[in-house]
């Protein structure tokens, strides 16, 4: 079959919302686009789960800790069911590890930004997977098969990652003057990172149109910006929280909130390598991993003697 | 150990409930059988979605070629006699 004629099938199972599997053709653009966002989104949830840790033993009681430990254990899950969609597409997971410690892989942003205290840990559950959720909902319906499964599983973990947070804040909030200041200044640090994690603005979103065509994509990154605002306003003013962000509006006109500029610089700063937490977690991905090398090799030689022994066995037998 | 090789990979199956097929759920990495079964019990049954697990090295599953999927499927199209309401049977007979 020639290309133009395998380009045609391609083209029209998109259009039918006909899901593109594994060994199927498709352009190298599109296999391109996926394997890098997906292996994005991978290394999200991993490095993820570094500023939560930081918490896990110093959570207030029992019943936070048993929640935040589980969140975290979901977070090494939803990178390992990212990592094998990925690998569905032709790249080996040790490209992608060494892409991430090295630098050469990026991951969201949002996760070089430290937790500093507890009702952070409200606030990346709150805002931090709310945004996730936003994005990831949408990416239910993504055009390739492996990525829309591994995302129907987590949108139906993450939900109660966002209600921990939620309920921390909520508890904060209704606690002592101190501890209503700190959720309040959590609040205030986390807010416009997590507006961050949409990505540029549609005008300046360099994969966005392709993404959109090939139904990667179903929303553009303004959009969904826009479904986070006008989702969390409210549930800051339930539980007596602020925006930060004078030029929080709601328009009537357009049945959705008027919000601030964005500060890009800041964004691309934290892109670039240059956040608060960048070296940090690197160092640490790069930590562990050099640690767990004797842990990979001891299993590697112990599967290779058991299976010797076994051939052995069956031999005689 | 030679740093430049993955574990194999292995491909999941899970049994969700009593009466209920295995069913393919994704693929993860593992040194050997034993480890590919936690860790998919780790990894996919963190909710109680199984209370079975079977595990296959990917390498050793075959599987239809795409582009074969015309000549193979498509036959069944046309044979409408396979399926029960082809046939014409009196109004009288309320099940069959």
């Amino acid at each position: 079959m020639s290309e133009s004629s395998m380009l045609e099938i391609f083209e029209e199972k998109i259009k039918r919302e006909i899901k593109i599997e594994p060994r199927e053709w498709m352009p190298d653009a599109y296999r391109k686009t996926l394997v890098r966002q997906i292996s994005q989104h991978a290394h999200s949830e991993i490095v993820g789960m570094l500023p939560e840790a930081n918490w896990i033993k110093r959570a207030p009681t029992m019943r936070r800790k048993v929640a935040l430990l589980a969140k975290v254990q979901d977070e090494a899950g939803h990178g390992l069911y990212l990592y094998s969609a990925a690998e569905t597409l032709g790249t080996s997971r040790k490209t992608m590890i060494d892409d991430l410690l090295s630098g050469k892989a990026k991951y969201s942003s949002i996760f070089n930004y430290p937790t500093i205290t507890w009702a952070d840990i409200g606030a990346v559950g709150w805002l931090v997977d709310g945004a996730a959720i936003m994005n990831q909902v949408m990416l239910c319906r993504t055009s390739y098969g492996p990525y829309a499964r591994a995302m129907v599983r987590i949108c139906k973990e993450e939900s109660f990652h966002q209600r921990q947070g939620y309920e921390i804040m909520l508890t904060l909030a209704q606690g002592s003057q101190e501890q209503k200041a700190m959720a309040q200044d959590a609040l205030n640090r986390w807010w416009w990172p997590s507006l961050m994690m949409f990505g540029p603005s549609d005008k300046e979103s360099k994969h966005s149109a392709q993404s959109m065509a090939w139904k990667i994509k179903r929303k553009s990154n303004d959009e969904l910006r826009q479904n986070f605002v006008d989702a969390t306003v409210p549930q800051a003013r339930l539980i007596g929280l602020s925006i930060p962000d004078p030029d929080l509006k709601w328009n009537e006109e357009r049945g959705a909130y008027d919000f601030g500029d964005i500060d890009w610089e800041e964004f691309w700063n934290v892109v670039k390598g240059n956040g608060p937490c960048n070296k940090q977690r690197l160092d640490d991905r790069n930590k562990a991993h050099e640690e767990g090398h004797w842990v990979r090799e001891a299993a590697l030689a112990f599967a290779e003697k058991q299976a010797k022994r076994k051939a052995k066995k069956d031999k005689v037998a | 150990m030679n740093e430049n090789k993955d574990w194999p990979l292995w491909e999941i199956f899970i049994r969700s409930r009593a009466g209920l097929n295995h069913k393919h759920v994704g693929s993860l990495h593992a040194a050997d059988e034993d480890m590919a079964i936690e860790n998919a019990r780790d990894v996919y049954t963190r909710r109680n979605e199984g209370i079975s697990i079977w595990v296959v090295e990917s390498k050793y599953i075959t599987a239809s070629n795409p582009e074969d999927e015309e000549s193979l499927f498509d036959p069944a199209d046309n044979k409408i006699y396979r399926h029960p309401t082809f046939y014409d049977l009196p109004d009288e007979v309320k099940h069959m």
